[in-house]
């Protein structure tokens, strides 16, 4: 219940760590480390070398320009979820981080640390698949961006290569008649979700849906977003029976069986949720339309 | 300061006292309080961040002092139990109300419920219930003491606030 021996690193600024990153054997970033020291006292981890990116300012903050937020790899938990602009730009991830952990994890634990975990039930994750997000990768050969769709491998598998690490994640935003809703489901507060759902609807003057967008997280190795169940919303209006279609093609899918949650009551959760999270999603965008 | 791979020397202000000591870097921010700096008012239960008995302060935030290794604590401000007390050696109101209430029996878990609720009180002078429980939500009592401690907590928020005194 100790971490195993390694060599720590404490950069100060991103050009250093990915100098070190790119010369490291078996090296691991640690960010807010809310996983990794876990990991580290488990020894489910066993790095060589820890770098340790608390120390570089450029990595942390929230911005808002060109119709993006521009939130750095390293900015807490704790600091989005008082965040005004956050609040405002992206209430989704808002709603979604008073599920994350506790207050005590949330002060340490990092944007761009939730995604790297990419733990299957996690919120940050479903948040960013929700939005599209755009991963900003840096590496000692330069910067590039992955699509968050394309940002998860497998399980707890980032689709980052050697020697890359995360330097901040840009949210497109939605037009202002949307309504967005996070719900979840888990055994105790704060745990990770059996299911959760993320849900966006932009509703045109009339009331029909313009564009949907909804994610299921908790279900399978990634969150899983449900592209022909938001065609199938578009031009409608989100009554009963649109809800009801949406959640039973959502219980439809397959799921991953596990010894505490059985594969029925994951899909019944599935529907359940998915009815709230756009029940929700359409008040919230009627609400916002007026 | 010494920058060899595997230890280091930091500089960390513990319930206000500097204290200048080498660390090895894989040790917990737990160890080096209880073990180097004798501090053992701070528990360490599950060493994996589920039970919250070692939360102290960290530059006025939460944290649990396993899922941090001490050499990330150089230059931080630490408060864990041994600090919450006043000066003179009476209570804090939260320590008087958790006698009054008595929100503890085995008291393992009290350091981490006490500095988890200081953030609570700094930050929310009139928390509801509701927030308390949230508040305490990542921190585990197995003598199953909660009712004691949400109670306890909304007493603190009240003499702090000035409305109760604490023999009420």
């Amino acid at each position: 219940m100790k971490p195993p021996p390694f060599s720590y690193y404490a950069p100060t600024s991103v050009q250093e760590a990915v100098a070190l990153l790119g010369s490291l054997e078996n090296a691991r970033v640690l960010a807010g480390g809310q996983s990794l020291l876990p990991m580290l006292n488990m020894r489910f981890a066993t790095p060589d070398h820890v770098i340790d990116i608390n120390r570089i300012p450029a990595l942390t903050g929230i911005a808002v320009r060109d119709g993006e937020v521009v939130i750095g790899a390293m900015t807490r938990q704790r600091d989005l979820e008082f965040s005004p602009v956050i609040r405002e730009h992206l209430p989704i991830m808002h709603e979604a981080l008073q599920f994350v952990g506790h207050r005590q994890t949330r002060n340490r634990g990092t944007i761009g640390g939730s995604l790297c975990h990419l733990d299957p039930a996690a919120e940050l994750p479903c948040v960013a698949a929700a939005h599209d997000a755009v991963v900003d990768v840096v590496s000692e050969n330069g910067a590039r961006e992955i699509p968050f769709a394309e940002f998860p491998l497998g399980y707890l598998t980032p689709s980052l290569e050697p020697g890359e690490m995360v330097r901040a994640i840009r949210f497109p935003l939605w037009p202002t008649r949307t309504g967005a809703a996070f719900v979840e489901f888990a055994r105790r507060h704060g745990d990770f979700a059996i299911v959760s759902v993320a849900a966006l609807v932009a509703m045109d003057a009339d009331g029909a849906v313009e564009r949907a967008s909804l994610t299921l997280g908790g279900v399978g190795s990634g969150p899983m977003r449900m592209h022909d169940v938001e065609d199938a919303l578009i031009g409608k209006t989100l009554d009963a029976i649109a809800i009801k279609a949406a959640a039973e093609s959502c219980g439809a899918i397959e799921v991953d069986d596990d010894p505490y949650t059985p594969v029925h009551y994951r899909k019944h959760l599935c529907r359940t949720l998915v009815v709230r999270a756009l029940e929700t999603a359409a008040l919230r965008a009627q609400g916002s339309r007026s | 300061m010494n920058e060899t791979l595997d230890t280091r020397t930091i500089i960390v202000k513990v319930n206000g006292v500097e204290h200048r000591r080498t660390a090895p870097v894989r040790m917990l921010l737990s160890d080096f309080l209880r073990h180097e700096l004798r501090l053992t008012g701070t528990h360490v239960g599950c060493e994996h961040g589920v039970c919250g008995a070692c939360t102290v302060l960290v530059d006025g935030r939460s944290a649990r002092s396993c899922l941090m290794l001490a050499v990330q604590s150089d230059g931080c401000e630490i408060l864990t139990i041994e600090g919450i007390a006043n000066a003179d050696g009476t209570l804090h109101p939260l320590q008087e109300a958790f006698q009054r209430r008595h929100a503890l029996q085995c008291g393992f878990c009290t350091p981490g419920m006490l500095t988890t609720l200081m953030e609570l009180l700094a930050d929310n002078p009139s928390p509801t219930e509701e927030d308390v429980k949230i508040t305490i939500s990542g921190n585990l009592c197995r003598c199953t003491g909660y009712a004691g401690i949400v109670k306890a907590a909304l007493d603190a928020a009240a003499v702090l606030r000035g409305e109760k005194t604490p023999a009420a």
